[in-house]
């Protein structure tokens, strides 16, 4: 749901402000577009569908009702799949999230990114933090266990302190599953000029360390499994939508800029592809409504381009890359032909960054914070 | 076509004089005025700059090649050949300046009413002086608000010793009393001392090369006379030429059966390159050799840079487009070179700044080319005590263009480096800092002298190397652009020069190593320190940037280990973005060079490297 009410000070997603939307004809659209791609990607069964944007909460329940319906229709949707809806707090009132959930939703991530006013205020939310409290409290109580909260760190002229204070705030108020993103300075963005411009500090590199360690080690005593990078949950509650993305597992993008990655075998490939929606919702709704779907993109993943997805992605994850995983991609190859040889992994596992034994190849706790200073390196080595 | 005939212009008739002037004070307005008033040119609104044929001229306002033009004025019913010999303004090309002045008889010397003398008003007038021309002074843009010619003329007075009443006052913009000036020039200035009877002497004063007809020679003839046909020979190179065309300037190229001793023209004799045709040499027929006239010397640079293609696929291209630069330029140095960190190159002689910013400036305008310049050197010398090296070399005293080259201390009795005069002209506020700053730059003061109530003019012997990167910026900033500055040549000095090293956790960087003074060595080391420590990516450990004298370390940078660099969402939308820019990070690992266990990227060194002046 590309839509938003306001474009918050950081955003630069393919996000839409707009006065007014024809939601019914959204929602043929997207309905059209799920239909055809299920049926070009042959996928028999579901294992979880995630509602993003946009604030997917300004869309009526009955829409999310009928993508899911259309779904069920095209493919074998089981009733404990996860089915997780994005959620704004300045649209999260009780009667609303129980409007979602009787529509077939069964997770909530909701965007409360900081429980400080002022913060907030930087931020260009829509929300102050007594309404951020009000929704996850109403989440809690609809979707227990099934909650999800965001957090932002690492905000211009925010003191290890403020942190402290928010970090504590949160975990007083979330459910069984945080998301924790450092704050990046988009180019574009209305937060990145006012840095740019100087009416704004720039965080220091140390500072931004120090909050993420402090933050992974509060989290990880309140019991908290640190399972990816940003994502943290606790008695098992990990998102499984997620989790495929990172696990290069097929997925299928409805919607404008939306992503997929499957083999559309209805269409006589093979392969699997890379694919991207036409961002701009009107185009978008044209191309559905005259073909069918919107794709705007479609790149066919060479092996070693599929290999190199594995890789980056699956890097992010404390299980790593398991050997079974790999050796679905790379038949030929294993994880110890690539990087059991003397090279660049084996320096970063002499340095204490990655480790490569009989479950696979994944960060050290310590290298997981630096991944983006290693996976050039091994990209390198793949590609050798 | 029909060819003028200058039979008509004997010698008493003829004038030849140059304008002379500092920077912006007017001299080529008033030579468009001149051009104007007699005709040689139609007098519509547009005419400025019209001897600045360069493009870079034009722009900058600055006359780099100089030009002549003759000009025809009848004064009292006599017919007068008057020859005007546009100079170079700047002082990095005062050998051009005093070659032109030497096929003159007279100057005119041309002060801004407002700012009055200023640092190469007094350089030109010297030249002119010990040339021994007559000095006719004009104060212009007397129109201005600021204008106060009675203050400029006794400044006049007072260091030129020209009397008052010798100035003329002139607007050249607006065109008020420039006539009076052709005046003074016909009355002040002698005819040229040269009889047509004489063997032909000429003086090539300038060259420039056309693709169609070949060098062409601007020159003054001394005596005799020369037309199509003669044989001539070039005193420099001992070569021989047949005469195809000469003529005079008007401000084109107009044929004339002849010229004669006394007159200026062009002369177009089956040259190749303009280096056959150098500034200060004499020309003579051939078997009827003269005594060749004094002052000619091989350009001598002064300012060294390195000049490397932005990407070595543009190698031949660059190439090429030097050529054809150098085809039009003969006192640029060219050295093929090569760099560790930049590849095949070159080392560029350049008279100046000034010099080596317009040859730039060209290469961008004329041959769109873009270039890396590494931060310019000075030649130093050293006078060899290793008998080993002497032979190797085959002299005692060797030039040292680049660190690679720095013999070491136990294989030299001395090291040179050079020096020159300056002279800077500023208002009294600003002594102190000046003072201050000269003295930053390791200078000895040479003289020091009020000039009027006002103003001071200091002479100051600089080591070349501290004025070559920004002195000249330092000076205007710290006096608010008041003061100016102009330099010669002075000779070489000992010098305790020692070779600076830069290590990355104790490895050396080859491209970064520099010849430097000792006593300049901790701030120069820090520098480089901090300009590297900017231009590496910080890696998975700690990296030491050091400088070093040998064993020791004199300066140091440290940069930080990464503690934190992951990307912190990577769903569905990201994944592709983040693919690409992460293979892209790999192509780049593969580029770059590891020094030690540092890893530092291409773009690094020139970025440490290049002169870092953005104008």
């Amino acid at each position: 749901w590309p839509y938003c009410r306001k474009r918050c000070s950081y955003c630069n997603f393919n996000k839409y402000v707009v006065p007014a939307v024809d939601e019914a004809a959204v929602r043929a659209c997207l309905v059209r577009e799920a239909q055809t791609l299920l049926r070009l990607s042959r996928v028999r069964s579901i294992t979880s569908v995630f509602f993003g944007g946009g604030t997917p909460s300004l869309a009526s329940p009955g829409t999310i009702a009928a993508v899911l319906e259309a779904v069920a229709g095209a493919a074998h949707l089981p009733a404990d799949a996860e089915v997780t809806l994005e959620v704004n707090p300045s649209s999260a009132s009780t009667p609303r999230l129980a409007g979602f959930r009787a529509a077939g939703v069964n997770r909530l991530s909701i965007g409360v990114q900081s429980l400080d006013d002022a913060e907030l205020r930087l931020l260009g939310r829509e929300h102050t933090a007594a309404e951020a409290r009000e929704a996850v409290e109403a989440a809690r109580r609809l979707f227990p266990g099934r909650t999800s909260i965001d957090l932002l760190f690492g905000l211009p002229g925010q003191s290890r302190s403020a942190w402290a204070r928010g970090l504590e705030a949160a975990l007083g108020l979330c459910d069984d599953h945080v998301s924790l993103y450092q704050l990046t300075l988009e180019r574009g963005t209305v937060l990145a000029a006012q840095v740019q411009g100087g009416s704004l500090p720039t965080p220091a590199q140390d500072l931004l360390a120090d909050m993420y360690h402090t933050a992974c080690d509060a989290l990880v005593a309140a019991g908290f499994r640190h399972y990816e990078v940003s994502n943290f949950a606790r008695k098992g509650a990990l998102s499984t939508h997620n989790l495929s993305y990172w696990r290069a597992e097929q997925y299928i993008g409805v919607g404008p800029g939306a992503h997929g990655r499957f083999v559309p075998w209805g269409e006589g490939s093979c392969s699997r592809e890379a694919r991207v929606q036409t961002l701009e919702p009107d185009a978008w709704m044209r191309e559905v409504q005259s073909r069918g779907h919107g794709t705007r993109r479609r790149v066919v993943l060479s092996p070693l381009e599929q290999l190199e997805e594995v890789l980056a992605l699956g890097l992010r994850t404390d299980e790593g890359i398991t050997q079974e995983r790999w050796g679905r991609f790379s038949p030929q190859l294993s994880l110890e032909a690539v990087f059991g040889v003397p090279g660049e992994a084996q320096e970063l596992q002499q340095q204490g960054w990655l480790v490569l034994d009989g479950s696979g190849l994944r960060c050290s706790r310590e290298g997981l914070a630096l991944l983006d200073s290693l996976l050039p390196a091994l990209l390198c080595q793949l590609q050798r | 076509q029909e060819k003028l005939d200058m039979s008509m212009y004997p010698v008493e008739s003829i004038r030849n004089f140059s304008i002379i002037a500092h920077v912006d004070h007017g001299k080529s307005t008033l030579a468009d005025r001149l051009l104007e008033i007699t005709g040689t040119i139609a007098k519509t609104g547009c005419n400025k700059q019209v001897l600045d044929k360069l493009q870079v001229e034009r722009e900058r306002g600055i006359t780099v090649k100089a030009q002549s033009a003759s000009l025809f004025y009848n004064h009292n019913e006599v017919n007068y050949l008057l020859n005007l010999i546009d100079t170079p303004g700047h002082v990095d090309f005062s050998y051009e300046v005093s070659r032109s002045l030497s096929a003159c008889q007279g100057v005119i010397l041309v002060v801004d009413a407002n700012e009055g003398i200023q640092a190469q008003t007094v350089a030109n007038f010297y030249l002119a002086f010990e040339a021994q021309l007559a000095i006719i002074p004009v104060i212009n843009k007397i129109d201005l608000k600021n204008a106060d010619p009675e203050r400029v003329e006794k400044q006049i007075e007072k260091l030129f010793d020209i009397p008052v009443d010798e100035c003329v006052r002139i607007s050249a913009k607006r065109g008020t009393n420039v006539e009076k000036v052709l005046q003074k020039v016909i009355e002040k200035i002698p005819p040229p001392h040269c009889n047509t009877a004489d063997p032909l002497k000429a003086l090539v004063f300038d060259s420039t090369f056309d693709h169609y007809r070949g060098v062409i020679a601007n020159i003054a003839l001394f005596g005799g006379e020369i037309e199509k046909g003669h044989k001539i020979v070039s005193a420099h190179t001992k070569k021989r030429y047949e005469v195809n065309e000469v003529g005079i300037l008007t401000p084109n190229e107009q044929p004339t059966h002849k010229l004669y001793a006394g007159q200026v023209g062009y002369l177009i004799a089956g040259m190749k390159e303009v280096t056959e045709a150098q500034i200060g040499d004499t020309l003579f027929l051939y078997k009827q050799p003269v005594e060749p006239l004094p002052g000619f010397k091989s350009a001598k640079p002064m300012v060294f840079a390195g000049m490397y293609p932005v990407d070595q696929t543009e190698y031949n291209n660059l190439k090429s487009a030097l050529e054809r630069l150098t085809l039009n330029d003969s006192s640029v140095n060219v050295h093929r070179d090569n760099s560790l960190a930049l590849g095949a190159g070159w080392r560029l002689g350049f008279l100046g700044l000034l010099h080596m910013e317009v040859f730039n400036q060209r290469l961008e305008q004329e041959y769109n080319m873009s270039v890396i310049l590494t931060a310019p050197t000075v030649p130093y010398k050293a006078v060899l005590s290793s008998a080993k090296l002497i032979k190797e070399y085959g002299k005692k005293e060797i030039t040292i263009i680049s660190p690679a080259q720095f013999p070491d201390k136990l294989s030299v009795s001395e090291y040179l480096e050079p020096t020159v005069l300056g002279t800077i002209v500023t208002p009294q506020e600003y002594i102190g800092k000046i003072i201050v700053l000269c003295q930053d730059r390791r200078a000895v003061q040479k003289d020091m002298l009020y000039i009027d109530e006002h103003r001071v003019m200091l002479k100051y012997l600089f080591p070349l190397n501290e004025i070559v990167v920004d002195f000249y910026d330092a000076l205007k900033s710290l006096s608010s652009g008041y003061a100016s500055f102009d330099y010669e040549d002075a000779g070489y000095q000992a010098a305790d020069l020692i070779k600076m090293d830069i290590l990355l956790n104790g490895n050396p960087v080859e491209e970064l190593a520099t010849i430097v003074h000792n006593d300049k060595a901790y701030a120069t080391g820090k520098f480089l320190c901090e300009r590297l420590k900017d231009a590496i990516p910080r890696q998975l450990f700690e990296i030491a940037i050091q400088a070093a004298i040998g064993k020791k370390i004199i300066a140091r940078e440290t940069l930080k280990a990464y503690r934190k660099n992951v990307v912190a969402k990577c769903y569905g939308g990201d994944i592709t973005r983040r693919m690409k820019l992460l293979k892209r990070q790999a192509e780049g690992k593969k580029l770059m060079r590891k020094i030690g266990n540092v890893e530092v990227p291409r773009d690094a060194f020139i970025r440490v490297l290049k002169r870092q002046t953005d104008k």
